[in-house]
């Protein structure tokens, strides 16, 4: 049912160390640490000690990567304990940052979407921030009938958690949102549904 | 893309309604509409092709436009007199009179200001104040904060130096090199809020120490832009023959390949004529010799592939060029 080749299915490159920037601004989520580990262990001593790292367990809980985040030694480490108080914490940090920091954001769709919004609302140029998809491939999709969001979305279709509408899971997805678009998936015939199949797992 | 760069070529009659000594070396020109009405939209950063009949020959130049994007009951440009170079800046300086009719096309923008941007730092060197003009008028217009960097030669080569400090005040910094000053560039670099944009236009040598401090300094590539156009490079003749057309045709020394293939009758699409833009990039057939990529728009793998060639500034060291065209 998935549209193949639309294009602004974002693509993530994965974490790759700037290593002229100043200061290292990463958000982590959950597996997404495996990939702050992957780019900093082999890195110069020096990345770490500009490297601030802000970490929810979130997704992979309830394996814990913080210890080994800390292992790291990096200039900041903070644990945070939701998505929400770590996009607050994010936000407080580019406020005051300065051009030569560079941004990283590592962990599921759904939580590198949500952080790149407040990336792009301080004029962080989409390109310039290095992104990795680690841990599951739920989906953030916003119903395009209500504009409510449904959070980790695994199957096909589902119902919108707001208007109870059946949505079809699409790869349109919206920069700005941070979500994928879900549409009413049997409006000719309400309840005529194809077997939902779990295809985000 | 947007419908100018689509009608890049269109051609644009206009009467040249005023000409300003600026400098030692720059004159200004005001272009209005032989038609009427008023000129294209443009935005600040944006360039127009002077197309010039000097004797037999058809030359085409680039300059960006300086004047208000409000304004649109002209266009204005301003053309530093290049002794050496192929003869259009110094036909602008000594042959164009007030009253004289040229054609310009439509503008194309290659260098716009970033509209998501928090803060530009605008650094231009000699004749690259020009678009740096149209953008702090523009950024006025808008609100948005920046900072322009002039530096020059000596103190009669600053063209609109006075103008620009009278108007902007304490936002223009003046570097005269003679007097030993230099742009604090290392410092200005590291003390941006996040979302800062830097823009750079001037001489080459200069555009490439800024884009190179900007990245050291961790600046992501997104926020470092520059324009720079070349003139073509002279070089021995040799012939070119373009497959498809079914002609051949001889590039003169002091001639590019796009001009020798349009002076043939066949008009290949092209943009900015100077190396920038990648729109008259022209697939190469065989070469009898080596090409010399004199533009800064291919990658450097492209170039090592010998398969494409822009026409409008690079040439071959050889004698025979095929192209598909």
């Amino acid at each position: 049912m998935l549209v193949s080749g639309i294009k602004s299915r974002p693509v993530y490159t994965g974490l790759i160390l700037d290593p002229h920037a100043e200061h290292h601004l990463i958000a982590v989520e959950g597996e997404g640490a495996l990939a702050v580990l992957d780019m900093l262990s082999p890195a110069p001593r020096d990345a770490a000690e500009k490297a601030t790292i802000l970490y929810t367990k979130a997704g992979s809980a309830p394996v814990d990567h913080e210890g080994a985040l800390a292992k790291l030694h990096p200039y900041r480490l903070q644990p945070l304990p939701t998505i929400q108080t770590l996009l607050i914490r994010l936000q407080g940090f580019l406020t005051t940052a300065k051009m030569g920091t560079r941004l990283y954001i590592a962990g599921t769709e759904g939580f590198i979407g949500q952080a790149m919004q407040v990336a792009l609302n301080n004029a962080i140029d989409f390109h310039s921030v290095r992104t990795e998809h680690r841990g599951s491939l739920a989906r953030r999709i916003q119903c395009v009938h209500c504009k409510g969001f449904t959070e980790n979305v695994t199957m096909s279709h589902v119902p919108c958690a707001h208007c109870g509408l059946n949505l079809l899971v699409r790869d349109h997805y919206s920069r700005r949102l941070g979500a994928f678009q879900g549409v009413c998936i049997d409006a000719e015939v309400p309840g005529e549904l194809p077997p939902a199949e779990e295809i985000f797992p | 893309m947007s419908m100018n760069l689509m009608s890049g070529s269109t051609e644009i009659p206009v009467r040249v309604a005023d000409i300003v000594q600026v400098s030692e070396r720059v004159k200004r020109f005001r272009f209005e509409p032989v038609a009427g009405g008023s000129m294209p939209v443009f935005s600040a950063g944006a360039h127009v092709v002077v197309s010039m009949n000097i004797g037999s020959r058809r030359a085409r130049n680039p300059y960006s436009l300086m004047g208000s994007v409000t304004d649109l009951s002209a266009y204005e440009i301003s053309v530093l007199k290049t002794v050496d170079s192929r003869g259009g800046s110094v036909f602008l300086h000594d042959s164009v009179k007030i009253g004289d009719q040229l054609t310009v096309s439509t503008p194309v923008n290659l260098f716009p200001v970033e509209q998501r941007g928090r803060k530009f730092i605008l650094i231009a060197g000699g004749i690259g104040i020009t678009p740096m003009i149209a953008m702090a008028e523009q950024l006025t217009a808008q609100k948005l904060p920046f900072e322009l960097h002039y530096a020059y030669r000596n103190d009669q080569a600053g063209a609109y130096a006075d103008t620009l400090k009278a108007r902007y005040g304490h936002l223009v910094h003046l570097y005269i090199d003679s007097r030993d000053e230099r742009i604090p560039l290392d410092a200005l670099l590291k003390n941006q809020p996040l979302g800062t944009h830097l823009y750079v236009c001037g001489p080459g040598g200069m555009i490439n120490w800024v884009l190179e401090s900007g990245r050291k300094a961790g600046w992501p590539e997104e926020n470092l832009h520059s324009e720079r156009f070349l003139a073509p490079p002279s070089g021995k003749p040799f012939s070119v023959v373009l497959e498809r057309s079914k002609k051949t045709v001889t590039v003169g020394e002091h001639e590019s390949i796009l001009e020798a293939i349009e002076a043939s009758g066949v008009e290949p699409p092209y943009l900015c004529r100077g190396g920038a833009c990648g729109q008259c990039l022209t697939g190469v057939v065989s070469c009898d010799g080596t090409l010399e990529h004199n533009d800064h728009y291919l990658a450097p793998e492209e170039r090592d592939s010998n398969q494409k060639i822009m026409i409008c500034v690079s040439r071959i060291k050889g004698s025979n060029l095929v192209l598909d065209l």
